[in-house]
């Protein structure tokens, strides 16, 4: 198949695609069910109720693809969203809180990279206990309050849009990053070794891979994002509680699935990601249109989860299979 | 002597003892029998629950949507109970633990038969599980005036001397000791969880023992389930959110391997015990009891540590013993 013509049959089986047909039939959906949807300004609009996961999920790809899965990540939301509070109660500037904000997410990617990669323990089994501490934090610290003073200026990253433009900032924000982490995983050095780790660790060790120092990189990215979505949410909603985020982890981690990578590692690309993001957050929007409450749009996350790891296994088999019969028969 | 000196729940037990003696220097009353008991009852279904969670982590995995099928299994008997009231208690407790069988084997089949990697399985449950509650119920709760009397009694009646939720405990950590001890099937777990490939080799068939584990898990998610409504009197939408983080911690702290393979049900049961007086220390101590999240996610990166340091002596000794 490598370097071979593209035949129509392969490129509808190609992932992407079949994610590109659900996409549309969303949009249909939506627009169905309410005729301001598909208006381009309203169409801008939807995209704050996703693009602080989607920035989450940019980072979270490295590290799927990598085998290393920071189920944390809602926890660092709430802690970097904490840290705002505090300092926003004591009169801190626009420029120190989202410092702050994103200060607050690497430090707690590093201490989970640390963690992982200096005892040798998964990084799956490290962030089960960073969710109960980071979050854990923010609830010592709130119990049943909440800081809601934060400067008119700071308000702007989350609400605002583009001067003269129906462009919201958040979006901005996202485009760029997204183009950032694209060149990252497809251009770069760095995204070969994400890969190559991701494949097989022990050979990259062998082909001169630092894989520590690589995963621990990988989980500070990790945290700065979430930092970012901290960022962009706290000012969005414009007020910090211990709950904030909750359970976000599923969701992102369903979109970076739902976007074609492995969940086993080693596989997937940035552009799928990125397209299940904007199909996730439609659909979910969709769904906020017919009223479903949020615990049953979680329903829905999970089956499309099951769903996204178990058919491209399957047709990886069909594949396959075919591809032995062809083998033999000549 | 030192060999039981240097196992995790001998360090356990003198925790718990001097943790008990510095927070009866401060609250004199805590250590009173009638506490002691309490803090046991607290933990019942924390010790049901983890010792499910326990043989999962044995085998590599985790099952992180104990939570939400403890609501579902409860508010599913609680709603039967209020629209059905004469049904009676013993087909009830046989319902909710058929319930919790059925999601169990629910995630069991879709990571040994399906190949889902567990965690990501029982995220993808936890969220489905969670939204069926929100379903059944439209969002209102099941209260205390709504379940009939026996139901509500039911976790207190003391016909053996102990109150049933002590018993039930009781009954599961007998039965699992003697399961993962002295069966084949018990012995399997630990095998699936070490070395797969060996494991294999030897003829334990992992599909088998990963479905098990799961279903086990689930059939006690059950039992806790019914328990939990029927204790507090009380079936909602969140009922119970949050608990998977504790069975993982109950697990880690009692000296389970996140890696799989090795982890012992008196460590857990420890494990449990701690969690259990630590959250009921934290109003006798003054601090407020939001700070148990971050206790228990400082104590479970703490037993974490803790843990691989140990496997990875135990392996070097392993290692040493071994003459060439």
């Amino acid at each position: 198949m490598a370097g071979g013509k593209r035949t129509l049959a392969s490129l509808l089986a190609r992932w992407e695609t079949i994610l590109v047909f659900i996409f549309i039939a969303v949009i249909v959906f939506n627009s169905v069910a309410s005729p301001y949807f598909l208006n381009p300004t309203n169409l801008l609009d939807t995209t704050f109720s996703f693009v602080e996961k989607g920035l989450i999920a940019l980072a979270m790809t490295l590290g799927i693809i990598m085998g290393d899965i920071d189920i944390s990540v809602a926890g660092i939301i709430a802690l970097a969203s904490l840290v705002m509070g505090a300092l926003s109660s004591i009169g801190a500037g626009p420029a120190a809180l989202v410092a702050a904000g994103l200060g607050t997410g690497l430090a707690a990617g590093f201490l989970n990279g640390l963690l992982a990669t200096g005892f040798g323990i998964p990084m799956i089994a490290v962030t089960i206990g960073g969710i109960s501490l980071f979050r854990g934090i923010a609830y010592a610290a709130l119990g049943d309050q909440a800081f809601t003073k934060y400067p008119p200026a700071f308000a702007f990253l989350g609400q605002g849009y583009i001067p003269g433009t129906p462009v919201p900032f958040e979006l901005l924000v996202f485009v760029v990053f997204a183009v950032l982490f694209i060149v990252l995983l497809h251009r770069t050095t760095f995204g070969r070794r994400v890969y190559a780790i991701g494949n097989n660790p022990v050979a990259a060790r062998f082909s001169g891979v630092r894989v520590q120092r690589t995963r621990l990189a990988v989980s500070c990215i990790t945290g700065f994002m979430a930092g970012l979505a901290s960022v962009l949410l706290t000012s969005r909603i414009g007020s910090t509680r211990p709950n904030i985020a909750e359970g976000w982890e599923m969701e992102v981690i369903t979109t970076v699935v739902l976007g074609g990578v492995a969940i086993t590692g080693g596989r997937g690309k940035m552009g799928g990601v990125i397209l299940g993001i904007f199909l996730l957050g439609f659909l979910k929007f969709g769904m906020g249109l017919i009223n479903v409450p949020g615990d049953v749009q979680n329903i829905f996350s999970g089956v499309l989860l099951i769903l996204a790891i178990l058919l491209p296994g399957l047709v990886a088999r069909r594949q396959e299979a075919a591809g032995l019969r062809k083998t033999r028969d000549t | 002597m030192i060999r039981l000196l240097k196992r995790r729940e001998t360090t356990l037990i003198l925790i718990i003892a001097v943790m008990l003696a510095a927070i009866s220097a401060r609250a004199p009353g805590f250590l009173k029998l009638g506490n002691l008991r309490d803090i046991l009852t607290d933990t019942a279904i924390l010790v049901i629950v983890s010792i499910g969670q326990m043989m999962v982590i044995i085998t590599g995995g985790a099952d992180l949507s104990v939570s939400s099928g403890i609501a579902l299994c409860g508010m599913s008997v609680a709603l039967l109970n209020w629209m059905v009231p004469g049904i009676p208690l013993p087909v009830i407790v046989a319902l909710a633990i058929v319930i919790g069988f059925v999601l169990g084997s629910i995630n069991g089949l879709l990571v040994s038969v399906a190949g889902i990697p567990p965690i990501i399985t029982t995220l993808a449950t936890l969220g489905i599980y969670r939204g069926a509650v929100f379903l059944e119920s439209g969002g209102q709760w099941v209260s205390a005036h709504k379940m009939s009397e026996a139901f509500r009694e039911f976790p207190h009646n003391a016909p053996l001397g102990i109150s049933n939720l002590l018993l039930a405990a009781v009954l599961v950590a007998v039965a699992a000791a003697v399961f993962i001890r002295f069966t084949r099937t018990g012995r399997e777990i630990y095998g699936a969880g070490g070395n797969r490939a060996a494991a294999r080799f030897v003829g334990i068939s992992l599909a088998r023992i990963d479905y098990l584990v799961y279903a086990i898990s689930g059939t006690l998610v059950g039992l806790a389930g019914l328990l939990w409504v029927s204790r507090y009197a009380s079936a909602q939408n969140d009922t119970a959110r949050g608990f998977e983080l504790q069975t993982i911690a109950a697990c880690v702290i009692g000296g389970v391997s996140m890696l799989g393979g090795s982890g012992s049900l008196v460590g857990v049961i420890l494990g449990a015990l701690f969690l259990g007086i630590v959250n009921n220390a934290l109003p006798v101590i003054g601090l407020s009891p939001f700070f148990q999240m971050a206790i228990q996610g400082f104590v479970i990166l703490t037993a974490i540590i803790v843990n691989s340091v140990v496997d990875r002596r135990t392996q070097a000794a392993l290692l040493r013993t071994r003459k060439l």
